[in-house]
Parts: C-alpha cells; sequence; structure tokens
C-alpha cells in the first residue's frame, strides 16, 4: 500500500501518550443510533472514493472521523446530508438511514434533508450579511418562525446555544463577515442550529482557527452534544480524543475501524489504526 | 563529480551578480516598453479628441440676428397669411437697417437671404398665423444667421480668400461686419443644437431627435437584454448539467459575440422587420436589433461574475436547506451583481455607439423631429454623425464634430455610471 504524505499528519505526530482520552465522555452509554450506513460507495465520475461503509451514528452523541486526507471522511460526511448531490459526476450507492429512512430516496427532498441535517464547514462560511440575517435566513425559508417577534427570538436563542449572544447582541445588526475567525464559525453553528436540525455535520469546523478559537468550539460541542447528533471530521486526533464519544478512522476509502474513542486510541484492533493515532503512518 | 565542479560560495555569487545586471536591464527595458506603448497610446487618444473638439466646440456657438420687420399689409393677404414671401420682408428690413436700397430685380434682397436662415421667415410665418392681428405692426424676431455667414464669423470662412473660391462675396461680408457692429448680429450658446432635430439646413440643425431616439433604442435594448441575458447566464452557469450540449451553447455564445455587428442588422432586417413587420427605422427595431447583439456580451459577462462568487457561499447556502433557485437568487446572483452590472452597462455603451446594424434596417432615413413613439421613424446619435457626415454642406461637418462630442458625452457618462454601480454594489467577504 503507499504510503500515505501529509502535512496534517506530522502536524498531529502527538504521542499517544498525550492523547487525554476523557473517559467520562468515551464511556458513556451510546444513546440509539441516529443514522444508520450501509454498505455506502461514493464515485466520483470514475474514481471511486468510499468503499462499502458502514457505520453507526448514535444519537446525542459526538462521532469523530479521523483519517489522513483523502480518505473519504469529508466524502461520507457530505453524503449524509446529500451535499455531494451538488458535485457534477458524483454517484452515491448503498443506504445512508436518517431515523430508518433512507436519505437518498426519492421521496426526500434535499431541502427537507439539509434542515434536518445541518452543516458546519471548514472554512467559517457566514453570508455577506449581517449578523442577524445570517442566522435569521434558515428559519426564513423554511418559514419555521411566523412573525418578526417569533423570527428574533429563535436569533437569539441560536446565537446563545452558540455561545455568541454576549459578544453580537449590541452588533446584530453589522456584517457577519466583519467577526474574528471564531466568532464567525459560532455564527455559523448558530445559523444551522437555527433551523432546529437533527443532527449536525462538521467538516474540520477547528482548522482555520486558532488554539484559543478553536476550544471555544470544542466546549461548544461538548454542550451541544446533549441536543444533537454530531458528526464531526478532524484532523486532530487529539480533537477527536477531547469531544467524541465515538470515533471512526478511515483510510484509503475504507472505513478501518469504528468504536468508542477509549478504545480506538487505547486499544485499537487494527494496525493501520494503531500506526495512525501514533502518528507512525505507514 | 569531482569537487572542482562545486562552485565556492565567492564564485557563485559573482555568478548571480554577473547575471543580475542582465536581470535588471531586462526589467528596465521591459517598463521603458511599456511605457512608451501608454504615451503613443495617449498621443493618438489626444490627437482624436483634440481634433473632435476642435472641430467641434464652435458649433456651441452660435450667431443670432434680431432685425425688427413692419408687416405690410399691403403684402400680407389678411385672408390668406401664409401665401406671403416672408424671407422677402426679412430681407428688406435688414436692407433698410443696412441703409441699402433693393433693386427692382430684388438681387441685394437674394444676397441677403443667403446670409440670414429662413428660420426668421417661418418664424414671422408662424407668429401672424397665430395672430393675424400682427398685420401693419412692426415686430423684431431673432433667428440664426445662415451657417456661411457664421463660419465667416467664426473665422472659417477668410476674406482673403479670393472671391470665386468663397460662398461669399465682399459685399455680403461687408453687410455682415456692418450688421455686427451695429449689435444687430450677437453670439452667444447655441441652445438651439440642443434643442432643434436634424434639418436641411444647417444652422438649423440639432440633435434632440437623435438624443431622443439613441435613449429610446437604448430603453429596449436594455429592457430585452439585460433581464433575459443574466437569466441565461444565470441559468448556463448554475443549473445547466454540464454535459456535450451546453459546451456547444458556451461555445456558440462565445462565438455570437465576436461576428459583426452588420449581420445582427441583416438578421434583423430579416426576421424582425420583413417577418415579424416590426415598423423600419424605428426605436423598438433598432432597440430589438441591439438586444440581440448584446445578449452575448451580457451572457458572457454574468457567467464570470458568477463564477468568481466563492463556491463556500453556495454550501453556506444549501447546508441550511436552501433550494437551489434560493441559493442562486438569495447569494449567488446579488453577489454576482456588481459585476454583471457593469457588463451590462459596458456592452449598453457599446450598443449605444452602434451604427452599422442600424444602417441596415433602414434608420438612415433623414427625421426632422423627435421620434412619435417606439413605432414612429427615429434616428440616433451615431447614424446623426453618419448621415451629417456625407452632407455636402460645410456646416453639417461642423455639427458633426459636435454630435460626436455629444455621443462621447453619453459615453462618459455610461462609464461612470458602470464604476459608480461596481463600487456601490460592491460587497467583501
Amino acid at each position: 500500500m503507499p504510503s500515505q504524505r501529509d502535512d496534517s499528519i506530522a502536524h498531529d505526530t502527538v504521542a499517544p501518550v498525550h492523547i487525554a482520552v476523557d473517559r467520562a465522555h468515551a464511556s458513556q452509554p451510546a444513546g440509539p443510533i441516529k443514522i444508520r450506513a450501509r454498505d455506502v460507495n461514493v464515485f466520483y465520475g470514475d474514481k471511486q472514493a468510499l468503499f462499502d461503509v458502514s457505520l453507526d451514528v448514535p444519537e446525542n452523541s459526538v462521532t469523530a472521523l479521523i483519517g489522513p486526507s483523502g480518505c473519504g471522511k469529508s466524502t461520507f460526511l457530505r453524503s449524509i446530508n446529500r451535499m455531494n448531490d451538488t458535485i457534477p459526476g458524483c454517484k452515491v450507492t448503498g443506504r445512508i438511514e436518517l431515523d430508518g429512512e433512507d436519505v437518498n430516496d426519492r421521496s426526500i427532498d434535499p431541502v427537507v434533508l439539509r434542515a434536518r441535517v445541518g452543516m458546519v464547514f471548514q472554512k467559517p462560511n457566514p453570508f455577506p450579511k449581517t449578523i442577524f440575517e445570517n442566522v435569521a435566513y434558515g428559519p426564513r425559508i423554511h418559514g419555521i418562525a411566523t412573525g418578526k417577534a417569533e423570527l428574533e427570538e429563535i436569533v437569539e436563542r441560536s446565537l446563545k446555544r452558540a455561545g455568541l449572544w454576549a459578544e453580537v447582541a449590541d452588533r446584530l445588526h453589522q456584517p457577519g463577515t466583519g467577526l474574528s475567525g471564531g466568532q464567525q464559525q459560532r455564527l455559523v453553528i448558530a445559523r444551522a442550529i437555527a433551523v432546529s436540525p437533527e443532527v449536525i455535520l462538521m467538516d474540520e469546523p477547528c482548522s482555520a482557527l486558532d488554539p484559543i478559537a478553536t476550544a471555544r468550539i470544542e466546549e461548544l460541542i461538548d454542550e451541544l452534544r446533549n441536543q444533537y447528533c454530531i458528526v464531526i471530521v478532524t484532523h486532530s486526533m487529539a480533537q477527536a480524543a477531547r469531544v467524541s464519544q465515538k470515533t471512526a478512522f478511515f483510510h484509503l476509502g475504507k472505513l478501518v475501524e469504528a468504536g468508542p474513542t477509549g478504545e480506538i486510541f487505547t486499544n485499537p484492533r487494527d494496525s493501520r489504526t494503531q500506526d495512525y493515532i501514533t502518528g507512525r503512518f505507514g | 563529480m569531482t569537487d572542482a565542479a562545486i562552485p565556492t560560495a565567492a564564485s557563485l555569487r559573482q555568478t548571480v551578480e554577473a547575471r543580475l545586471k542582465k536581470r535588471h536591464a531586462q526589467e528596465m527595458r521591459f517598463r521603458l516598453y511599456g511605457r512608451m506603448a501608454i504615451i503613443v497610446a495617449l498621443c493618438f487618444l489626444a490627437l482624436l479628441l483634440g481634433r473632435i473638439v476642435t472641430q467641434g466646440y464652435s458649433t456651441f456657438v452660435d450667431y443670432r440676428i434680431a432685425v425688427p420687420v413692419y408687416l405690410d399689409p399691403a403684402r400680407i393677404d389678411k385672408a390668406d397669411p401664409t401665401g406671403a414671401n416672408y424671407d422677402m420682408l426679412v430681407a428688406q428690413s435688414i436692407l433698410t437697417k443696412l441703409g441699402e436700397q433693393d433693386d427692382d430685380l430684388g438681387e441685394k434682397s437674394g444676397k441677403v437671404m443667403e446670409i440670414m436662415s429662413n428660420d426668421l421667415g417661418f418664424q414671422l410665418l408662424k407668429m401672424v398665423r397665430e395672430d393675424p392681428s400682427l398685420i401693419g405692426k412692426t415686430i423684431t424676431v431673432t433667428g440664426p444667421v445662415k451657417s456661411d455667414a457664421a463660419l465667416y464669423f467664426k473665422g472659417q470662412i477668410k476674406r482673403s480668400t479670393p472671391q470665386d473660391s468663397r460662398k461669399l462675396d465682399d459685399q455680403q461680408l461687408d453687410w455682415m461686419d456692418k450688421l455686427k457692429a451695429s449689435g444687430a448680429v450677437t453670439s452667444g450658446f447655441n441652445v438651439s443644437f440642443l434643442t432643434n432635430s436634424d434639418s436641411t439646413e444647417p444652422e438649423q440643425a440639432g440633435v434632440l431627435g437623435a438624443i431622443v431616439g439613441s435613449a429610446m433604442m437604448l430603453l429596449v435594448t436594455a429592457v430585452l437584454a439585460v433581464p433575459i441575458g443574466v437569466l441565461a447566464a444565470t441559468y448556463l452557469e448554475e443549473f445547466a448539467p454540464k454535459n456535450r450540449w451546453t459546451d456547444i451553447i458556451e461555445v456558440n455564445i462565445n462565438n455570437l459575440a465576436a461576428v459583426p455587428s452588420i449581420v445582427y442588422g441583416l438578421l434583423g432586417l430579416a426576421v424582425f422587420s420583413n417577418w415579424l413587420a416590426v415598423p423600419r427605422s424605428s426605436p423598438l427595431l433598432g432597440g430589438l436589433v441591439l438586444a440581440l447583439m448584446a445578449l452575448p456580451t451580457i451572457i458572457i459577462a454574468t457567467r464570470s461574475a458568477l463564477k468568481a462568487v466563492p463556491p463556500s457561499i453556495r454550501e453556506a447556502a444549501l447546508g441550511v436547506g436552501a433550494s437551489r433557485t434560493q441559493t442562486v437568487f438569495h447569494h449567488v446572483l446579488p453577489l454576482a451583481m456588481p459585476g454583471v452590472m457593469t457588463g451590462a452597462i459596458l456592452s449598453l455603451a457599446h450598443a449605444l455607439g452602434e451604427t452599422a446594424p442600424l444602417l441596415m434596417i433602414g434608420m438612415i432615413s433623414f427625421v426632422p423631429g423627435v421620434p412619435e413613439g417606439f413605432t414612429g421613424a427615429a434616428t440616433v446619435l451615431p447614424v446623426q454623425v453618419f448621415i451629417w457626415e456625407n452632407a455636402s454642406e460645410r456646416g453639417f461637418h461642423e455639427r458633426t464634430a459636435a454630435a460626436i462630442i455629444v455621443l462621447l458625452v453619453f459615453m462618459i457618462i455610461m462609464n461612470l455610471a458602470a464604476i459608480l454601480v461596481r463600487r456601490r454594489f460592491e460587497r467583501r467577504w
């Protein structure tokens, strides 16, 4: 197997002893299954990006997808809310069930699906509009709020839940793009929360942030876990260990191993997982 | 490899320094070429603008003559005031003012008519027709002098030229000097150039009809080409599947942008005029043809503006559950708007200056008034320039340059508008 060179691996080469697995989190009993993926294959044109991935994602917990760049973890994440539909030439086979319903079923409208499965991207991408408009956009297009007062309430609640309210309460009508990177990412999380999703997908949400902003987001993820099912793609194994209860390791488009985070980091079954988490990837 | 092949630090620096001079010289040379190119371009621009302005500015000064005319009841029939020869009345009044006596053949008054505009006679006719009680009274009319006379005042017809080679003889020049000295002839800003339409007499010809015609035609073009172009581009860029068909369409649109404009004129003549029976030489027909011509440019500009919108914005909107249409119309298109508007305004400015296709659809006709609606006969600024340039009278040539100045002013206004729109709508993210 060709060796996979990746900067982020070098960057994350932390000795395993330093990865403090939060046992309290990691050993918590997993909730009922929210997302059930079976034999998922994804093709970009002729190139196959995912091979027969089967994974269960429990409710009210954080599931981390780890693995080297190009291993298919983002592809898998984007299949859950059908963001891959927007890529020309992308084909998804297999079943991904959300509460037992196949998301790729013809009866499922991707618009409704994406309201149920929110997404936060790698680079903070607020709309070039005001902070208020950023959060209010989702509820508005889905017709969730019936009036102005209700909309304002939703915006406030979402910003509070995203831990941003205190910082922006007095400047709701200033552009969201004027915030710092970490604030922008929390604004984007507030925007996702505003439509009351069941699942929040996060694609390397902290990779563009400094350590302090990262810590703030991680705290937030931990708080949100009580209400949402969260799936996070991360390059930082330390982050996976800190925030997740379940971890899935992807390599070259295949799901190598998945299990409770504590087990994956302390007692991986597969040698590739072992090599990756110890930074000795070959 | 031996050690000798590896250069020492000192010799390496020497090699680099030797080449450094050459590299600097290269850069200097390139900068010099750039400056020279800009200077040459500026020279030509100055030459072009300078020539237009020096030729045309004199149009904006006009010479007007004021004459008291006795409306002799013996020569104007009260029952039929239109039958009288008002030009003769004016000419004779001018002769009286000059202290000259007309001969029996009316030779002198004929010569006076060569230096005053027949506009004065028309004015009298109009006044008398409206109010016949004026007959028997003396009223003062003011109107332009004949364009040749104006050219003399402006120094473009010179006394030093032999009498046979100029349009006005010495006696006429003497009269004009006398009239000017007496204060009967005054000069001022030529308002009538901007308030009159085309005329067979250069001193009465103006650009109002052409300006209104251009505005109406451009309105038709804008109303058709901008929405259709922007929406077509949006569909092609954001919704259409990327396959061989859309590739063919894209190639064709790019090619259409390069099709000579006269071909669009032929197309318009065949389809709109002959087949759909849109009235010829109307602003509607001209607008339709120019809309066809502007469409490819607007589509190309819009597509590149849409391409420049970062994909993260699309993902953000789709991620919160916006449909494709909502994503495009709430986020992508508004962000592309500065580019779209700039492209649209520039292609409309281009359409404003277009002449060839309009000649094909019969816009070259002489239209002595403001167009009567979108289906009435009209002329437009660039075509007016073309018509005047082809006229034989010298007075029209001056007006050609002046009409070009007016056209250029409109172009500059549109280009400034494009810049302002761009600044106004530009958003940062």
